[in-house]
Formats: C-alpha cells, sequence, structure tokens
C-alpha cells in the first residue's frame, strides 16, 4: 500500500494508534478507559503484525530481508528498513512485551492516561525503529527519538525522584550519542553512504576504525549500561512506573548490544578485537562488583537493576569472545533477559500496585497470602540466577562457554557472577515471599487478579519453554552470526597477513 | 549613441525590492493622510505586500546567477532562499505583533511600515556583491531596527534597549566599514568577484586587518561571541514581538551577508578566516549554553539561546565548503521556524492584559493547554538537537560539514556544548510538564496560531520530507561555489 511494506507498517500502526487516542475527548473517566482499550488494540495489531512479518521471514538467510527503501535526506542517506537474524528477534520482544506494558499501566496510572498511553505508543514506533533501519542516520534518529517519550514518562508518572532521574537518563544518554553522530558522519565521508549493507562491505583504515569504535562505544556502553557509566539506569529504574521499568530493562537495555553487533563488531572487526581486552575488564568488573552491589540494596526495584547491569556484563563479554557460541549466547541472553527482567519488574509492580512500597523490609511472607504470586516470582528469580531448565541458563552458558574459549581467565572471574547472582536473588525471594507474614497491612494482601494472571501466565510459560527449547531463537541468530564471523576472521587475516608483509611495522 | 537599454539597468532581478519600496511609499502616504484610523489597513497592506514580494523572489529563476546595477546586485539560488527566509520572518512578526501592540496601546501605523523598510534592508544585503552595496542594506536595515527597538517610547525599559542597540550597532557598522575601507585599499576595488582576482593567497597584513575589522562587524549583527553583549538586554528590552523579529528575519540577512563576504569576495583567503569563524563559533556555542542555565525570563533565555544557535550555524562556514554553507542555509531555515514558533507561545502567555514571561510562569502548561505545551516542549526539544525533530537535522549537516573539512575538534566542542544546552531546554520542559499547574492564560490571538501552526509543522514534520528544503539549501550552496 502507497508503496509501504510491512516494516513501515510496524512503525505507522503504534503511531496511528497515539495519533487516535490524541483526538479523545469529552469526560475524563471514559477518555481514559477509551485510551486503554485502544492502546492495548493497537499494540496487539503491532503484534500480529510483526507476528506476520516474522512468518514471511526466512530464518535460513543471513540476508537482509523485507527491504523497503525510500527517498530521504538525499540519494546516499535514506529511508531504508529492513530486517535480518539479529533483529527480528528483538523486533518480536519489543511488540510483544508492549501489550504486557499496556496491561500492567491499566489501573496503575491514574493522572493523564491519554498522554501515557501517547508517550508509550511513540516510544514502540522509536523502539522498533532502532532494530530496523538499515541506515545509519535513519538508525541514530530512532535510538534518540525515544529519549523523549521515555524522559516524559519517568518524569511525569514517576516516583518521587522522578525529575532527577529523567534528567539523569536524558543528558546521560545524549552525551554517550553525540559522539556516535559524529562517528557516523566520519564514516558517511569516508565511505559515501549511510547505507548500513553498503558500510558492512567497507573496510575502514585501522586508524580510524580506533577512534569510530571508540566513539560508538561511548553510546552503546551507556545505553547497554556498561561500569562505570552504569549509574543512570538504577535511578531511571527505580522512579519509572513499573511499564517504563519493563521497557527500559527488556528492551532500551538491548539497543545497545544490538548496536555493537550491528556497527562495532562487523564494521569495526580490527578495532573490537584490538578493544576486546577492555570490554572483557569492563564486563568482568560490571559482573561482580554490580553483583555484590545489588545484594546489598533495600529496594527490590533497585537490587533488579543492579542485576540487570551484571546481566548486561555477560552479553558484553559474549559478544567480544569473537567466536560463534559467545555472540549467540550474548544474543540468546538479550531475548531472555529482556523477558525475564521484564517479568520481574511487572511482578514488583503487582506488590507495589497493593502496597505502595518497593521497600524489600516492608514485606515478608507473602507466600501465605499470594501462593500464585510466589509461584510466578519463583520462576523469574531462578530464571535470572540462570538455573538450567530456564532461558536464563541457555545465554550465560553460551556467553561463558565462548569466554573460555577466548580467554579462561575472563570465564573464571565471569562464574562468580552466577554464584553472586543466585545469592542476591535468592535472598531477595526469601526475604520477600518467605518468612512469617507477621507485618499488619500485609495481612489482607490478596493474590493475582485475572488481569495478572492473564499478564504473568505467559510470561513463566515462555521463560520455560525457552529454557528446555532454545532452539527457535539459536536458529534464527545462527544464519547472521555464521556470516558475522566469516566477515570478521577475514577481515582480522588481512591485517595479520598486511602486519607480516611490514616487517618495519612489527 | 547609447541605447536607453544600456544606460538603463536591469530591474527585473530587482523586482521584489521595488515592490516593496513602492509599496511602503504608498503606505506612509495612507497612513499620514488617514491618521491613527489607518492602522489596521498599513498592517494588512505590509503584509500582502510582504507575500508579494514573496511570491516574486519563489518565482525568480533559481538556476541562473543575474547582476544587474554594474554589478553591485547579485540575484541567485542562495538569494533567492535566504530571502524568502527573510520574507517569512517579517511576515510572521506582523502576524505577531498586532494583537500585542493593540492591547498596549502602541498601536501605530509607523510598525509594520519600519518593518518593511528594514525588509527591504535586508533584502539588499542577501543580495549585495560589493562592499557598497553590503553597507547601504546595513544601514537601512540597522536604522529601521534602532526605532522599533524603542517603539515602546513610554516604557523605559524599550527606549533604554533602542538606545543601547543604536550605540551599539553604529559602533560595529563603523568597525564593518573600516575593514571595508582596508580591504578597498588593499584590493583597489569594492566588487566581491574584483577583490576575488585581486586577493591570492599570502594576502598583506593590511587585508588580515580589513578582513579582521569585517568579522568584528558582522559578528556584531549575528549576535556572536565575543559581540554578543547587547543581545541579552535589546532581547529583553524590546517590545516582544520586536524581539521576535530580531530573533528571525534579521539574523538570516547577517547569516547572508557573512556568507557572502566570507565566500563571495574572500574564497581564497580561508586560511585567514577560517580560524576567526572557529573561535567565533566556540565561544558563542560556550557561552550560549552556559549562560543560559541561570537565565529566569524566556526572553533572556531565547536571547542566549540565539547566541548559541549562530554558533553552531558558524561551524558551517568555518568548514567553509560547499557542504558547510549548505548546513548553514538548513539550520537558518529551520532555526527561523523554532524560534518564530517558541515567540508565538511566550506572545501567548496573557492573563488580563498581563504578560507573564519568566519560566515559572509555564508551570504546568500542559495540564491548562495541553496543545500549546505540546508544541513548546518539541521547540524546545528541537532546539536542543534531539532527533526526529528538525532542530537535528540543522546540527546534522554543520557538523558534518564540519567533520569533512576535518574540524573534528570544532565538532566535539560542538556536541558537547550542545548537550550542554538540552539541560535548559529541558528545564523549559521540566516546568511545563512536571510542575503543578497555574491558572490558564487566554485563548490565543488568531496571527499566534498561523505562525505557531506553521513553524511546528515545519519542526515536528520535517523528518518525514525533508528532501525538498534540502535540495534548496543545496542549490543555494551550489550557486556560491
Amino acid at each position: 500500500m502507497f508503496g509501504l511494506g510491512i516494516l513501515s507498517g510496524l512503525l505507522i500502526v503504534p503511531l496511528c494508534g497515539a495519533a487516535f487516542i490524541l483526538t479523545l475527548n469529552g469526560e475524563a473517566k471514559a477518555v481514559a478507559r477509551n485510551a486503554r482499550w485502544a492502546a492495548l488494540a493497537t499494540t496487539l495489531v503491532t503484534f500480529l503484525l510483526s507476528l506476520v512479518a516474522w512468518n514471511r521471514f526466512d530464518a535460513t538467510s543471513p540476508s537482509f530481508q523485507l527491504v523497503e527503501s525510500h527517498a530521504w535526506l538525499t540519494d546516499t542517506i535514506r529511508f531504508k528498513l529492513g530486517v535480518d537474524g539479529f533483529s527480528i528477534p528483538l523486533i518480536l520482544l519489543t511488540t510483544f512485551l508492549m501489550p504486557f506494558c499496556i496491561g500492567a499501566s491499566w489501573n496503575a496510572i491514574e493522572t493523564r492516561v491519554k498522554e501515557y498511553f501517547v508517550a508509550f505508543l511513540v516510544l514502540e514506533t522509536t523502539m522498533i525503529g532502532v532494530f530496523q533501519a538499515l541506515d545509519l542516520v535513519l538508525f541514530y534518529l530512532f535510538f534518540e527519538a525515544g529519549l523523549i517519550p521515555m524522559f516524559l514518562i519517568i518524569g511525569i508518572w514517576g516516583g518521587k525522584r522522578r525529575i532527577y532521574a529523567s534528567f539523569k537518563f536524558f543528558l546521560y544518554t545524549l552525551l554517550g550519542s553525540v559522539l556516535m553522530l559524529l562517528a557516523i558522519m566520519a564514516m558517511y565521508w569516508q565511505a559515501g553512504t549511510t547505507d548500513i549493507p553498503t558500510l558492512l562491505q567497507t573496510r575502514f583504515p585501522a586508524q580510524m576504525q580506533t577512534w569510530l569504535w571508540l566513539a560508538f562505544f561511548a553510546s552503546f556502553a551507556v545505553k547497554m549500561p556498561m561500569w562505570p557509566v552504569h549509574t543512570w539506569l538504577p535511578d531511571a529504574h527505580v522512579e519509572a512506573p513499573t511499564a517504563g521499568s519493563v521497557i527500559l530493562a527488556g528492551i532500551l537495555l538491548k539497543m545497545g548490544g544490538y548496536g555493537f553487533i550491528r556497527v562495532s563488531l562487523p564494521m569495526l572487526p580490527d578495532a573490537s578485537h584490538a578493544f576486546a581486552p577492555l570490554v572483557f575488564a569492563l564486563s568482568i568488573v560490571a559482573i561482580i562488583f554490580t553483583s555484590l552491589t545489588a545484594m546489598m540494596q533495600t529496594d527490590i526495584k533497585k537490587l533488579i537493576a543492579y542485576s540487570s547491569v551484571a546481566h548486561m556484563g555477560f552479553v558484553t563479554l559474549g559478544l567480544f569472545t569473537l567466536n560463534e557460541q559467545g555472540i549467540q549466547g550474548a544474543l540468546f541472553l538479550m531475548i531472555s533477559h529482556g523477558i525475564v527482567s521484564g517479568a520481574l519488574f511487572l511482578g514488583v509492580g503487582v506488590v507495589y500496585d497493593r502496597m505502595h512500597t518497593r521497600e524489600i523490609a516492608a514485606y515478608g511472607g507473602l507466600v501465605k497470602r499470594m501462593p500464585l504470586y510466589a509461584v510466578a516470582m519463583m520462576v523469574f528469580t531462578m530464571a535470572n540466577v540462570g538455573l538450567p531448565g530456564t532461558s536464563g541458563f541457555v545465554g550465560e552458558f553460551l556467553a561463558m562457554m565462548g569466554a573460555f574459549k577466548a580467554n579462561p581467565t575472563v570465564a573464571f572471574f565471569s562464574v562468580f557472577g552466577i554464584i553472586l547472582s543466585a545469592g542476591y536473588a535468592l535472598w531477595l525471594y526469601a526475604r520477600v515471599i518467605y518468612g512469617k507474614l507477621e507485618k499488619p497491612d500485609l495481612q489482607g494482601i490478596l493474590d493475582l487478579d485475572t488481569r495478572e494472571k492473564l499478564i504473568l501466565a505467559p510470561l513463566v510459560v515462555l521463560t520455560i519453554y525457552y529454557g528446555v527449547h532454545p532452539a527457535p531463537i539459536l536458529d534464527v541468530f545462527a544464519p547472521s552470526t555464521e556470516a558475522l564471523m566469516t566477515g570478521i576472521k577475514a577481515a582480522l587475516s588481512n591485517t595479520q597477513t598486511a602486519a607480516a608483509a611490514l616487517p618495519l611495522a612489527r | 549613441m547609447p541605447t536607453v537599454q544600456t544606460v538603463l539597468p536591469s530591474l527585473t532581478p530587482l523586482l521584489p525590492e521595488l515592490v516593496l519600496a513602492v509599496g511602503v511609499m504608498v503606505l506612509i502616504l495612507y497612513g499620514s493622510f488617514r491618521g491613527e484610523r489607518s492602522v489596521e489597513g498599513v498592517n494588512v497592506g505590509a503584509l500582502l505586500l510582504l507575500l508579494l514580494a514573496l511570491f516574486l523572489v519563489m518565482s525568480q529563476p533559481a538556476g541562473t546567477k543575474v547582476t544587474t546595477l554594474s554589478g553591485a546586485f547579485v540575484q541567485d539560488a542562495f538569494s533567492k532562499v535566504m530571502k524568502s527566509l527573510v520574507l517569512l520572518g517579517s511576515a510572521a512578526t506582523i502576524l505577531l505583533s498586532r494583537d500585542y501592540f493593540q492591547r498596549a496601546k502602541i498601536d501605530r501605523f509607523e510598525f509594520p511600515i519600519l518593518i518593511v523598510l528594514c525588509t527591504i534592508g535586508m533584502m539588499v544585503m542577501v543580495s549585495a556583491n560589493d562592499l557598497i552595496a553590503l553597507y547601504l542594506g546595513l544601514e537601512l536595515q540597522s536604522l529601521a531596527a534602532y526605532v522599533i527597538a524603542a517603539f515602546h517610547r513610554d516604557d523605559l525599559k524599550s527606549t533604554e534597549a533602542g538606545l543601547k542597540y543604536f550605540v551599539l550597532g553604529a559602533l560595529s557598522s563603523g568597525m564593518l566599514l573600516y575593514g571595508a575601507s582596508l580591504i578597498y585599499g588593499f584590493t583597489g576595488t569594492v566588487s566581491f568577484p574584483g577583490i576575488v582576482s585581486a586577493l591570492h593567497e599570502d594576502a598583506g597584513f593590511g587585508i588580515v586587518l580589513g578582513i579582521v575589522f569585517v568579522a568584528a562587524g558582522v559578528s556584531f549583527k549575528m549576535s556572536a561571541v565575543p559581540f554578543h553583549m547587547w543581545t541579552p538586554d535589546v532581547y529583553e528590552g524590546s517590545p516582544t514581538p520586536v524581539t521576535a523579529f530580531f530573533a528571525s528575519a534579521p539574523k538570516m540577512a547577517a547569516v547572508a551577508m557573512t556568507v557572502r563576504v566570507f565566500i563571495g569576495a574572500l574564497p581564497d583567503v580561508t586560511a585567514i578566516w577560517q580560524q576567526i569563524f572557529v573561535f567565533v563559533a566556540i565561544a558563542s556555542m560556550t557561552l550560549g549554553s552556559f549562560a543560559a542555565i541561570g537565565q529566569r525570563n524566556i526572553k533572556r533565555l531565547l536571547a542566549y539561546s540565539s547566541i548559541g544557535n549562530i554558533g553552531y550555524a558558524l561551524i558551517g562556514l568555518a568548514a567553509g565548503s560547499e557542504e558547510g554553507i549548505r548546513g548553514v542555509v538548513i539550520y537558518m531555515i529551520i532555526y527561523l521556524a523554532m524560534t518564530l514558533g517558541a515567540f508565538a507561545i511566550l506572545l501567548s502567555m496573557r492573563r488580563r492584559n498581563e504578560m507573564f514571561e519568566t519560566i515559572e510562569d509555564l508551570s504546568g502548561l500542559s495540564r491548562t493547554h495541553p496543545w500549546l505545551a505540546f508544541c513548546l516542549a518539541m521547540m524546545m526539544f528541537s532546539l536542543a538537537g534531539v532527533p526526529p525533530l528538525a532542530g537535528f537535522f540543522g546540527k546534522f549537516y554543520v557538523f558534518a560539514a564540519a567533520i569533512k573539512a576535518g574540524l573534528v575538534t570544532l565538532a566535539v566542542i560542538g556536541v558537547v556544548t550542545s548537550v550542554v544546552g538540552a539541560y535548559y531546554y529541558l528545564r523549559v520542559v521540566k516546568i511545563m510538564y512536571f510542575d503543578e499547574a497555574k491558572a490558564p492564560y487566554e485563548a490565543m490571538a488568531p496571527g499566534l496560531r498561523i505562525v505557531l501552526f506553521l513553524s511546528s509543522v515545519v519542526v515536528i514534520l520535517f523528518w518525514l520530507l525533508p528532501a525538498p528544503l534540502v535540495g534548496a539549501a543545496g542549490a543555494a550552496a551550489k550557486s556560491l561555489f
């Protein structure tokens, strides 16, 4: 239709939903109710549309598919969309999580309901756009545009320190990203285009790669977030409303990882190889240090936020092992963490909506009154720990295997992450769910209602399903990973031959 | 025997200016005969005149470069784009001013006439192809501007602003004139093409001095650091529609004039002036972003914001390339939309004949006026350079040109200051969206609505269809090289 394909559709549908909600008028209660249903319908339609895209996607091919290219800034900077094995699982993750976010906000958001859902739908468009963009300028556009709705979501509907958190979130990520913008321009003048498939074939001079890599790293490391630039995340998580935290942990953090796999690794292989030790070191520090920090938290959301930073450490570790297992593991962990951390935040939202506190000390013995809730949280906690049989295990195991192949010392230290994660996650579970139910205001707490069951049940099923049967996701990643590996190996061996040919340079 | 044609220069390229000049004479006569009753008519007449001139400018051929008046006046794709911006800025000012002046009881017919006169001056500046035409245009523009700065003559702040603007503006004109005379003295010609052929790489000290003085003069007119001191005071003191005017049309003309002089007349001595503009750009961006943080008054905030924005635009000039000038033109197009939109909102902050102009008065605007708050938030995000809003593309093109020209340090400083600047733009959004609401303002006047609507469309939807404006800017830049 109008020369637009299904990928444009995925961008347009949420915007249409947002536009429709904006036009709602009349009595406040009716507007709120209609806005909720309209938002839910929009996200469901988007999800269905992404399933159609998934259906048309040929998972055995590493090439970009469903490609559309529209005239945009110039002939060399086009509005180009397309998906490959790296991006389509992330698109599905995004469209899949959105209805849950809408569901989680059903009763929790009481003020400015209309604006809230508009912000969320616009955010969905930008997130899908990041994963679909096949042009670096377009990629940057969506990458940054998401800041606006997220800034408003944290700032308007957030907790007590929302203003501090929203400013920190915005300025931190903006500062990282502007350097990436300069790198994109440098690539443009070097290669004559910002078309991603063309850039994947372009070899940048080694000296230039170093600078480009650092500029991209500044952006992706903040977004990821990697230690030591992770400090915006706990603040943003704690202050954001439940659905905002789900999106932050589930999708926005994955943009950093996606950036590494889309830009840094394939386009700048020499620099990635050279900087791998730096990434390993930062990842190890992130895994151990933030796990220890997580253990000492008194706020449930903050604890999960720090655990996210630790898990993202595994992702960067896996990506920069530059071998198949490591990269596949990192990618799988991104998907798994998207589901699990999203689910954990939804779980926290359930009790927060009842008690309006996130203090661990305010809870205890919930299993007596909320058995179903205890079961759901148990599954998510175990997945967070990385227990075999849950989706968390597969990714971490593969990432560590890759790390072992690349550098056994790094693998040795990363194992502490698993032990420590068991420490903080189980301890959290014990303090909140087990124990005596003696707090007076907990006596009357109710178990999950139908809406909450509908939200948590699919996530429980998926967490276990992908734990025992990870093949559907890994198979999609495989061809693209293979192609990436071939490219990197060719590039690195080229560089080595070139270095060998220059005896003075050695 | 010379024919009529050889005696009389071709006037077709001058048509828009002539139409404005003749039209404004008619309006003056009409105004002086009918007195105070003519205000409505003169306003409408001036607006139509500006729109007619805009139409004439738009319908000029873009591909060719035509000079007339013995080469003193040039019409090309660059003049076409920049004149359109100037005319749009002036027309918007008339729309913005009506309601304000009526309520302030200073509703006089001289205002639209002065705006049109000022516009003629600006158009001559844009099209000037020698130093004398440039100075003529500049003075016509400046004299009209001094008068309208003090238009609220019973208001202490407004008269102070007018006087300050006059004294400092005259000083800067003097510097420009002195620099021009040095360039004339050392090259023996005032015409830009003549200067190009007379100059070569190793220009003497006199030329360097001349260039420095000219650069100082144009920096004054653009309000670039270190010649920016008048800007916050004049912006704050002048009646708000006049501030909107100063921030829009004359900025376009001043930047166009700078580009004309340095790209048109001094392209072979880029090495001399590039460092000047690198310094001016860095200083403007830095001061613009840091000094704005402490401001409470929105007009002062926008003054510092305009200083910073000129810094970004000058990055493109410092690059000295065709891409750079394309970036400058795109930046100015977008800057015009953002500025006019912001001022339209500022002018609608009125409750029972009292105007509000501090940031705190915006508190909770998203509750009382959701659309107004939305538009202003978009303007602010755009000024901060956040995609997908138009401001991002302006920055994109100037930074891309700087990277290509190898000015990486300048680009890095630019993006870092833009993050600092984002802080104060975000603060405006925070006050509108996160703080408690105050009493609502009165409904917007129709003129303000039109300006706000058009500028919001440009700012918000630019990313969907950027090709026409980018193409026009590309053609404009190409015509200079």
